[in-house]
């Protein structure tokens, strides 16, 4: 079992690689270094707000657009090529495949992210002497990052599982914003009444709250993050990945792959 | 012992948008296959052989009945370790190498690292591709890619072999070299299980074969048996031209060049036609059976009539 599900890790990763996805973001990383001198002379004394609040929200950004454009055809490329045929007559349980694209697909979104993370520290530790540029607060955004592309790589894979890569990618993207919004979704189901109030506490309860994973703005101003709102988070994503991602499997158990 | 059992297989797809209704793809039929037999699953475009083949691997899944591979339900993930697959127009992932390919679907076979590592390289000298080296599959020919197929489905060596057309697309020289392969896999006592539309490929590799059409299995018998079946006439050559006359009524048909006589009579009645040219004093030259072909024996079950067991 682990065995197939590493293979099918590995085989998903080498094709996001080999893909170039990742030398897109190499050139970003060396784009984000080179620009920084830009922002130390617009913004004499607040060069590593800047680079900071620039760099993670970049990543942030780059890291869900590659989650959407890779995960929507994870398994509907599998399908449509029919590679999935010589996968499934080998002794590989669909659940094996699918986790093995899920992880395979966030293996491939932690190494780019890793990769600009040290583009990133490369730009402060060049541009904003002085100015704690190795805060570790910046890691704890980056791993906030990491655990929203979890859940976005679960309902890319969800949608993938049964929808065409365009409307998986509307999906997905709908999600993600409505997700990013969660907390003011939430506020306004407070104020509402009725069956609004109703309505719009379900759907800001039920979509992903991305809004507690984005803490940029504190890291930029140098404030602090409690650990109890890292083990929440950890919790919730891997709660609501796991979720999504068994609603996948369910999915994908029963499909008759045409 | 069969290593493969059909047991009243049967597969519907709902059509319409609105007021979905079963259409039948496949009607329920019983088909056993022994233990180091080639079968051919033989079809027009559309009759049902990729639906039954892919019911068998478990891409799609049945509206009813069972099968048994190697005497297990054909489900289970250790029957999958003892068989290989080769679909129709197979497409690989192309940003591989035939030998991570192959190094992938190996392992996923579950077969250990060791093995892999000694197994690949002369494999792929086997099915021609010994000197691919790293080439990614995006530059394969798509002879060189249904050799990479035929190499993922017999990596693991398997018992067992599921081939969908595989020797559509090829040039003659590609179908002779695949057929050849098929063939020593068959000498090897390997079981094979293979649709085509190719007859001449049937009748040159397999034991026996199945006719399928419009998702109806409409008949299964021995290629030997089934051509002989479908003859059952020959061709009588003879001298004197003026002898016809005395036989004509009893023949199905006849050319003359000269003195020469070419003609075709049934097996029922060619003891009389013989008969009547002796005592007409012509020169029998020859006496021929003619064997029916697969292609007659395809078209005789491809027309529509009530389904026929031979």
């Amino acid at each position: 079992m682990t065995s197939r599900i590493s293979a099918i890790t590995l085989n998903t990763f080498r094709e996001a690689v080999r893909d170039r996805v990742l030398y897109n973001l190499v050139v970003f990383a060396l784009l984000l270094v080179a620009s920084a001198p830009l922002f130390s002379q617009i913004s004499i004394g607040m060069e590593r707000l800047i680079v900071v609040n620039v760099g993670l929200t970049s990543i942030s950004i780059f890291g869900v657009i590659i989650a959407i454009f890779i995960g929507i055809g994870l398994v509907s490329k599998e399908i449509e090529k029919r590679t999935l045929y010589t996968i499934l007559s080998r002794p590989v349980r669909r659940w094996e495949f699918i986790a093995g694209k899920y992880l395979g697909l966030m293996l491939t979104l932690v190494v780019n992210t890793a990769l600009m993370t040290v583009g990133l520290y490369i730009a402060l530790f060049t541009f904003a002497h002085g100015q704690n540029p190795g805060d570790p607060r910046l890691l704890v955004a980056v791993y906030f990052m990491v655990l929203e592309l979890a859940v976005i790589t679960a309902f890319t894979l969800l949608f993938s599982s049964f929808s065409s890569p365009i409307f998986s990618a509307i999906f997905t993207f709908a999600l993600f914003v409505i997700g990013t919004f969660a907390e003011d979704l939430r506020g306004f189901a407070a104020l509402s009444h009725g069956l609004t109030k109703t309505l719009a506490t379900g759907i800001a309860y039920l979509v992903p709250n991305f809004a507690s994973l984005n803490v940029i703005g504190q890291v930029a101003h140098d404030q602090s993050i409690s650990g109890r709102l890292i083990v929440f988070n950890t919790l919730y994503v891997l709660l609501y990945a796991g979720a999504t991602t068994l609603a996948a499997i369910m999915v994908f158990e029963r499909r008759n792959l045409k | 012992m069969n290593a493969i059992e059909i047991k009243e297989l049967t597969k519907s797809y709902p059509v319409g948008f609105w007021k979905k209704q079963l259409r039948p793809a496949l009607k329920p039929f019983n088909l056993n296959v022994a233990v180091g037999e080639t079968f051919g699953f033989l079809g027009p475009n559309g009759a049902g052989k990729t639906t039954t083949l892919k019911l068998l691997m478990g891409i799609v899944f049945p509206t009813s009945g069972s099968a048994n591979i190697l005497g297990k339900d054909f489900h289970d993930p250790e029957v999958k370790k003892r068989i290989g697959f080769l679909p129709e127009q197979p497409y690989f992932y192309d940003y591989l190498s035939a030998p991570e390919l192959l190094d992938y679907y190996a392992n996923l076979s579950g077969m250990p690292s060791a093995a892999r590592k000694a197994r690949i390289p002369q494999l792929l000298e086997r099915v021609g591709l010994g000197d691919v080296g790293s080439k990614q599959l995006r530059k394969f020919s798509k002879g060189m890619l249904q050799r990479v197929g035929i190499a993922q489905a017999i990596v693991h060596d398997p018992e067992v072999l599921f081939l969908d057309e595989p020797m559509s697309g090829l040039d003659p020289l590609g179908r002779h070299e695949i057929r050849e392969l098929i063939q020593s896999l068959k000498d090897a006592g390997k079981t094979i299980f293979f649709s085509t539309h190719i007859l001449s490929d049937a009748e040159a590799l397999c034991d026996r074969v199945g006719v399928i059409h419009k998702g109806e299995l409409r008949g299964v018998g021995v290629v030997n048996d089934l051509r002989s079946s479908e003859g059952g006439k020959s061709e009588i050559i003879w001298q004197k031209a003026a002898a016809l006359a005395a036989v004509a009524g009893d023949l199905l048909e006849s050319h003359v060049t000269g003195d020469m006589v070419r003609a075709t009579v049934a097996a029922d009645t060619l003891d009389r036609v013989l008969d009547k040219l002796r005592q007409e004093h012509a020169r029998l030259i020859s006496v021929t059976p003619l064997h029916g072909t697969l292609e007659e024996y395809f078209l005789s079950r491809t027309t529509d009539q009530e389904s026929v067991q031979v």
